[in-house]
């Protein structure tokens, strides 16, 4: 775990002193609103549907048992005991008074966090793989590249002012739980021919308004080279990307525009010129950040015990991935209780999550971008009980990468800017199928839900995804099929016209339906089954003819 | 023919609490049915205008469209100003609904 060096406190703590006094000076009235608004978001903080809501950034979504009760703290003490983690591995507090966030941020700083930057057009809180440490298929681990360009965007002055906000992300792994390439910059990690450590570079994806994919604009570029290259993605991006449309704004836009091809010619004639100004203290920084790092102390192996009852075993089947070591299981904790909002965590199973990550698992959590909580590294002969007290918690359903383990944005049950909701879909999806019986049977699925056109929970890389659209001051749901987030990157496919608020999980129910009838056999997946036999039967079973003749009515 | 004119409210969020207010005559209330009404297009813009007087006191005024009850007091037109209204619909206990206002 990255500690916080004197540096990196007395920039927080500054931070946090600046804006308490810019709070005080809002309130009196001495800063109009105008004057007041950029600097809050600046600081995380929003005016949402029904209160502010404070983002804090959890950076490469890794937390510790310090940090997690803190957040349990001011989930008690300042908000409505509980929080929100996100598609962008961040946690929110929906329900802070003004006055009070110099305190929050106070408390976030004495265990090394801050909401600075989660908000605004600048370089956002920087994601990883959530199993990044203890994945078997990673070359190794992508938090110490993440946290070097943590330190090197964070209030990077030429960086503060961009056309639009803008996010990387870090893997080291063939296959991508990240969602890489819908991020404006993903950086692989990987090997060059000689076995030298490098990155493959991908720019310009992003979801929103426009979908994109991201394409490579490096193979391969050797490890010390990093920064000076992102720097001169950003470069071309800040002089050449649009500012007078903010839906033209994002470096999607201008990659699109621009042509891969050329704006590769332009990032690369920059690096040259940049790459002589750096003198390499990147690298001895990325040394020491390396040393933050180091892998728990593993234990031997150890057996587990003999007999394991069904539900216990049902869990590990489903929520409990390989691990580097076979005697280690990655645990992924669902925050999707059926009938739960997903991704919301009360104060009391935060607590416990720190409990069982400091008692059993090396002290280490981390948020998924799914958002879930990981115990990354577990012994498994502690899995039995684990599995217990998360079972006394309500924290113990098996259904990671099951249709009921949803993503859904906050949506219009608190978000400004959404046109739709988006929870109670989730939920009721995820009863309808829980009561059908059918999880297991269904098998693998993404149902990725968002409240807008933002797309906050990536619905175009749903196996089926969603849009909550409003349509003549009505809820109106679009389904998109065949999404797929990972390192075969798909934007869904349009469905169709779109569904009433009462009709969408019929509509759901349907599409399954159509899946469980047309698959070849029970190991052919919804997106396996979706890529040989495309859209036809699943629009036959949403739009059935009389149908569609009383929705043209 | 001139269009239909939709009845208005002023609404926006208080800068303390940041939870949503309405503007009735001369001060801010938490009830809806207390709000004051726009009826024609001059009211509109000198309702807005009132409104717009307490920059320290209420953040992000705008005038919104509103249905009338039996009573001739406000309620919201549009879904949005509902959830504004009685909170998240996944935690009611959070919202003013649950709270009895
Ligand atoms: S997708 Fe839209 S509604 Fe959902 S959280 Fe993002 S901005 Fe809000």
């Amino acid at each position: 775990m990255y500690m916080y060096d004197d540096f990196d406190a007395a920039f927080v703590r500054g931070r946090v002193a600046e804006f308490r006094d810019q709070v005080a000076r809002r309130l009196d009235g001495t800063l109009s609103e105008a004057e007041f608004l950029p600097i809050r978001l600046k600081n995380g903080l929003y005016l949402q549907l029904h209160a502010y809501m404070l983002r804090i950034a959890v950076p490469y979504g890794t937390l510790d048992s310090r940090k997690m009760r803190q957040l349990a703290y001011i989930a008690d003490r300042w908000d409505k005991g509980y929080g929100h983690f996100t598609t962008r591995t961040n946690i929110q507090f929906n329900w802070p008074k003004l006055k009070d966030v110099p305190d929050i941020l106070d408390a976030l700083a004495d265990v090394d966090m801050h909401a600075i930057q989660t908000s605004g057009n600048c370089i956002r809180n920087v994601t990883a793989d959530h199993f990044a440490g203890a994945a078997a298929d990673e070359i190794e681990d992508p938090r110490p590249t993440a946290e070097l360009l943590r330190q090197w965007s964070t209030d990077h002055p030429e960086f503060a002012w961009l056309g639009r906000k803008f996010k990387i992300a870090v893997i080291a792994s063939e296959h991508d739980r990240a969602v890489l390439k819908s991020h404006d910059i993903g950086v692989r990690i990987v090997r060059g021919v000689a076995d030298e450590p490098g990155y493959e570079i991908f720019v310009g994806g992003g979801l929103g308004r426009t979908p994109m994919v991201a394409k490579q604009i490096r193979s391969f570029l050797p490890k010390a080279h990093l920064l000076p290259y992102l720097e001169s993605i950003l470069q071309v991006y800040n002089l050449q990307g649009r500012r007078d449309n903010k839906y033209k704004a994002r470096i999607k836009i201008l990659v699109h525009e621009t042509g891969i091809d050329r704006f590769r010619e332009l990032v690369e004639t920059r690096f040259q010129e940049k790459l002589p100004q750096f003198n390499g203290v990147n690298q001895k920084i990325l040394r020491r950040i390396e040393g933050s790092f180091v892998p728990p102390a593993f234990e031997a192996a150890q057996p587990m015990p003999p007999v394991l009852g069904a539900g216990l075993q049902s869990w590990i089947d489903t929520n409990v991935a390989a691990h580097r070591l076979d005697h280690y299981g990655i645990v992924t904790v669902s925050l999707k209780g059926i009938g739960e909002t997903p991704g919301d965590a009360s104060s009391d199973q935060m607590r416990l999550l720190a409990d069982l990550a400091e008692e059993y698992a090396h002290d280490e959590l981390r948020v998924s971008h799914e958002q879930n909580i990981v115990l990354p590294h577990v012994p498994r002969r502690h899995l039995p009980a684990i599995y217990d007290r998360l079972k006394a918690a309500g924290l113990a359903t098996a259904n990671i990468g099951l249709i009921s383990d949803i993503i859904a944005c906050p949506g219009m049950d608190y978000c400004a800017l959404a046109t739709a909701r988006s929870i109670p879909v989730a939920q009721q999806i995820a009863e309808r199928f829980h009561e059908l019986g059918l999880e297991h049977e269904i098998g693998p699925m993404k149902i990725k839900i968002s409240g807008c056109i933002n797309a906050c929970g990536h619905h175009h890389v749903g196996h089926i995804g969603i849009l909550g659209l409003d349509r003549a001051g009505v809820e109106n749901y679009q389904i998109t099929l065949g999404g797929d987030g990972t390192e075969t990157t798909v934007i869904g496919e349009r469905a169709g016209p779109g569904f009433s608020y009462d009709e969408i999980v019929p509509a759901i129910e349907r599409i399954v339906s159509a899946y469980l009838d047309v698959r070849t056999d029970p190991e052919e997946t919804f997106i396996e089954c979706f890529r040989r036999v495309g859209m036809t039967p699943f629009k036959e079973a949403l739009y059935p003819p009389e149908e569609a003749r009383s929705n043209a009515a | 023919m001139a269009k239909k004119f939709n009845p208005k409210m002023a609404t926006g969020n208080d800068l303390l609490e940041g939870d949503v207010v309405y503007f009735s005559d001369g001060r801010w209330t938490r009830v809806i049915g207390e709000a004051e009404l726009a009826l024609s297009p001059e009211a509109e813009a000198d309702l807005l205008g009132r409104a717009s007087q307490f920059p320290n006191q209420v953040v992000g005024v705008y005038l919104t469209d509103v249905k009338l009850d039996d009573a001739g007091r406000a309620v919201p037109a549009h879904f949005r100003e509902d959830f504004r209204m009685l909170g998240p619909s996944n935690r009611p206990e959070h919202g003013r609904a649950g709270q009895g206002a």
